[in-house]
């Protein structure tokens, strides 16, 4: 009420402009947000499936989302400094008298190849497949390891 | 419809959407992708939820509306550091606007390798009844 005897205004414009305001600031509040948590996505390559790879002192780790794939249909070579990944994705059909609503999951055959920075020991690669995500944990060959070093 | 399975998988970057209600936890959302299909007994939901466990999965039916969201568990674990990121994880969300044919006490949901499969089953019809006129 003070508002609107000081300022002339109508109550409600005040609110509106503290509202828009506030928008503003949570919009600003997300964006910092997303920058400072790296939660952008830095590296497309635009190849089947998208992978992420970490690292820590053990060995490197490349986890890729493939739902509904069965560990049979996946093959998984290591060699050298590269991972490869190829499969196919199947959709069974639903049969012959059923109509489609909406059909988004897409089927077909993929191939991809990982290279990690360092040396791996290919015999020691293992990989796991649970909720639909893919996991190959690559251990570090002896060399790549990072070593402590005493200083005398 | 028989699936071309010598066609290349392409790279899709998932969508990302906001919520239709205000955020209180921090992460991203999805849409996941998701078939529907339809028969004479039910209809049927598949939606790719990679990393959703069956615990972090909510379905919620209400008003028609049938709403599903999912948090995907972060695989990495605490000391691991990132060197390519290619892929975000957050909360699968979707919404879905039923009719009145589905019978939502027969609803049945299983999760398997992240894709859920949601069988929403129709209203058994009323059984056609055959009215004989006898003519005097």
């Amino acid at each position: 009420m003070i508002y609107r005897s000081a300022f002339g205004l109508p109550g409600w414009n005040i609110r509106n402009a503290f509202d828009e305001l506030n928008r503003m600031r949570r919009q600003m509040d997300q964006l910092f947000d997303s920058m400072s948590t790296g939660s952008q996505i830095s590296y497309r390559s635009g190849v089947f499936p998208a992978v992420n790879l970490t690292e820590d002192s053990e060995a490197y780790y490349v986890r890729a989302e493939l739902p509904g794939l069965k560990a049979d249909i996946l093959e998984i070579e290591a060699t050298g400094k590269k991972v490869s990944i190829t499969g196919q994705r199947q959709i069974p059909s639903a049969g012959q008298n059923a109509k489609y609503h909406r059909r988004e999951r897409e089927s077909g055959r993929f191939s991809r190849v990982i290279t990690v920075p360092g040396d791996i020991e290919s015999a020691k690669v293992e990989a796991s497949l649970s909720n639909g995500i893919l996991t190959v944990t690559l251990p570090k060959a002896e060399e790549a390891r990072p070593r402590q070093i005493s200083i005398r | 419809m028989a699936t071309n399975d010598t066609r290349e998988l392409q790279a899709k970057e998932k969508h990302e959407v906001t919520h239709p209600a205000e955020k209180t936890r921090p992460g991203l959302m999805f849409t996941p992708d998701v078939d529907i299909f339809e028969t004479d007994q039910a209809l049927t939901l598949l939606a790719d939820m990679p990393g959703v466990t069956p615990e972090r999965l909510t379905i919620d039916l209400r008003d028609n509306v049938l709403t599903i969201s999912g948090e995907a568990t972060r695989s990495a674990g605490g000391n691991e550091t990132p060197l390519l990121v290619e892929y975000n994880t957050g909360t699968y969300y979707r919404q879905f606007s039923l009719s009145e044919i589905i019978d939502q006490d027969k609803i049945d949901a299983n999760l398997k390798d992240g894709v859920l499969c949601l069988t929403l089953p129709k209203v058994e019809k009323a059984t056609p009844r055959k009215i004989t006129v006898t003519a005097q």
